[in-house]
């Protein structure tokens, strides 16, 4: 013991450290923060040396070459001891901190800790939250699988809009005129150099303006931010009702850095790592590439929005919400802190909440993609078939071998991108059945030059069928008077 | 020699040494951003594409379309199987042809054609193509990409090397806009 003490005293001489970490360890912070709500910049930390210790781990086996990674993934979960594991960890820890970095960001917001003084805190969190998601798809390019390579398509789509400087974005970005070798180098350059050294510096900065600014207040309803005044408000705050940081509030950070330390690896072990999907093969295209959870949103809003607005969207989106962060603490820099006192900030965060999640959502189960196995995989139900002539089986088969399973469903089985055909007849006359298949229109490819004659006539005998028991199916009351007009004119004999 | 106020030999020194200093980063700058930018710039850009084989003619009968494979022209011993790109080639009537990009016009995913339904299906956002390529519905705003192709020795080359993307459609076929 005596040693260790002689020894720590050698080294503080020399190093002349030790008052500085014990002055930053016990500086005074406002008794409330000593909260569970405070935890989440510090988990979002301990991650973030997870991530660094596991990668490490992971660039002791991975080979970033187009040929050879996707073999030392395989490697990794299979071959070398507890690779899956580290790979495991690595990946679940990606989205724990993708998670917690928002979770860290939406209490920053709600209680108002971006205003005066800490408004760089702020903008430096901004660029920690880019550099988070910088992560995050940079490395869902390293695990080097189709969804990589094809997300790799997607990304290089989306820069190409950019007016004018497009394509030459897509080359950098490639590192070539197509998805290959020196791309997966540079977002290993990327994801293990370039951004981690980012994220460290902001960090770093982050971290020394909240040690220097101190930690945001308990937010209190009517105790308003003013430029004039704040400062000496916060210090006699602390002076006055203030709790050394270590070991005060620092228990709480270290229960829940533990806890969701814990969870990575229950995780890790529980659903096992990420992948890889196929092989980086492009000219396997026996597949529906799909991104990582967090961008699952983005891929259903690219779905979802008109084709027209795409472009604009993409590109004009990311720079309005990027500013809007930016700007935040400048446009409302004074006044209330509480959550209590600001509606709309609250209903920000909901409104937010709710659009990601319901997005998120959807892309889980992807209505819009076709299903392109229905037509050969999901037969039609046989409630469907029961009682039916001989046309409408046809039909039915028209219905399979044309691959209309794959867009619409029935009886919730098969395509989601058009509407379930369950109850069609009764939306749809034969008539506007037949110009419907025949001219498509709405989101529908036109088969009228696909189908022959005989098979429009079945496949529309089909869809006749398609009406609840019931319910009897849509008919066109001027063309049954046109065709029948004996059986349209009222009987002489009524009473 | 009388120096102005505030000025010393120290100074000047300082001065001619950070001077030094940014000619050498200059020195030094302009060959690492030349490197940076090497995959744009001019020597490569538009040597990107050529011509290359597809197989033999009776690969692709007539009326029908088929899934070819190309090695891209520009390999580097890295690449692996990620220089091998599919493309479809639809012989229209066994005199002309269409060579599509196997990526969709609206984000680049793999199209896969259905010839029971005459479609070309993305996966991935839902767009589809008529067989000539031209767009039947879902998100593209265009018809898929084709590439120049010639007949040389009873083989179907196509000009090809780089990745199709939406705002790079310069060295393929300009789209031909069906009328509806």
């Amino acid at each position: 013991m005596r040693l260790i003490a002689s020894i720590g005293k050698w080294l503080d001489a020399r190093l002349q450290l030790g008052a500085t970490i014990r002055d930053t360890a016990e500086h005074s912070v406002p008794r409330e923060t000593a909260s569970w709500f405070y935890v989440f910049g510090s988990a979002a930390f301990v991650v973030f040396m997870l991530q660094i210790v596991t990668g490490i781990m992971l660039a002791l086996i991975y080979v970033p070459s187009a040929g050879e990674a996707w073999n030392s993934l395989q490697t990794l979960n299979h071959s070398v001891v507890l690779g899956w594991f580290i790979r495991g960890l690595h990946g679940w820890g990606s989205d724990f901190m993708v998670a917690i970095v928002l979770i860290h960001m939406v209490q920053v917001f709600l209680f108002g800790a971006y205003k005066y003084p800490r408004e760089l805190t702020w903008i430096v969190g901004v660029f920690l939250l880019l550099v988070t998601l910088g992560m995050a798809f940079t490395g869902q390019v390293l695990r080097f699988d189709q969804d990589a390579y094809w997300g790799l398509g997607i990304g290089a789509s989306i820069a190409s809009r950019v007016p004018l400087m497009g394509p030459s974005i897509v080359n950098l970005m490639l590192g070539g005129p197509i998805i290959a070798g020196a791309t997966l180098s540079r977002f290993f350059a990327l994801h293990v150099f370039v951004i981690p050294g980012l994220l460290i510096a902001f960090v770093a900065v982050h971290l020394l303006m909240v040690i220097k600014l101190g930690i945001n207040e308990w937010p209190m309803p009517g105790r308003v931010v003013r430029k004039a005044t704040y400062i000496k408000e916060y210090h006699e705050l602390t002076k006055k009702d203030g709790i050394p940081f270590v070991p005060g509030a620092v228990w709480k950070d270290l229960f829940f850095s533990a806890f969701i330390l814990l969870s990575v690896a229950a995780c890790a072990v529980y659903f096992g790592p990420f992948g890889p999907s196929g092989p980086p093969n492009p000219t396997i295209i026996q597949t529906a590439p799909r991104p990582d959870f967090f961008f699952l949103w983005l891929y259903a809003v690219l779905s979802l929005l008109p084709p027209s607005m795409e472009t604009p969207a993409l590109l004009i989106g990311p720079v309005i919400v990027i500013l809007g962060l930016l700007l935040l603490p400048f446009l409302f820099g004074e006044g209330e802190k509480s959550w209590r006192r600001r509606p709309v900030a609250v209903l920000t965060i909901l409104l937010v909440a709710v659009a990601l999640g319901t997005f998120t959502r959807l892309a889980g189960n992807a209505p819009w993609s076709p299903v392109m196995d229905a037509w050969s995989g999901i037969p039609i139900p046989a409630e469907f078939l029961h009682n039916r002539s001989a046309l409408e089986r046809q039909g039915a088969l028209v219905f399979q071998v044309k691959q209309c399973h794959n867009c619409h469903s029935l009886d919730n089985q098969g395509g989601k991108r058009g509407p379930a055909l369950d109850a069609v007849a009764v939306r749809l006359t034969q008539d506007q059945l037949i110009r419907q298949v025949i001219q498509g229109g709405g989101n529908m490819p036109a088969y009228g030059k696909n189908l022959s004659p005989a098979e429009t006539t079945a496949l529309v005998a089909f869809l006749e069928t398609l009406h609840p028991a019931g319910q009897s199916p849509a008919r066109d009351a001027s063309r049954a008077i046109a065709l029948e007009p004996d059986s349209a004119t009222p009987s002489s004999g009524h009473p | 020699m009388t120096l102005p106020a505030g000025f010393s030999r120290r100074d000047l020194f300082m001065k001619i040494g950070i001077f030094l200093n940014g000619i050498v980063a200059v020195i030094l700058g302009v060959p690492i951003v030349r490197y940076l930018l090497s995959p744009v710039a001019h020597e490569r850009k538009g040597s990107y594409d050529s011509w290359v084989p597809l197989g033999s003619l009776e690969q692709f009968p007539s009326g029908q379309t088929r899934l070819a494979m190309y090695r891209d022209p520009i390999v580097s011993p890295t690449d692996g199987e990620t220089a091998d790109i599919a493309c479809w080639v639809r012989n229209v009537d066994g005199q002309t042809f269409q060579v599509f990009a196997i990526n969709c016009a609206h984000l680049g995913c793999p199209v896969r054609w259905f010839p029971q339904s005459n479609l070309f299906l993305c996966p991935c956002h839902g767009g589809a193509y008529y067989q000539d390529g031209s767009r039947a519905s879902g998100p593209p705003e265009r018809g898929l990409f084709e590439y120049h192709y010639k007949i040389e020795n009873g083989k179907l080359l196509i000009r090809a090397g780089e990745m199709p993307t939406p705002g790079q459609a310069s060295n393929i076929v300009r789209e031909i806009r069906p009328c509806v």
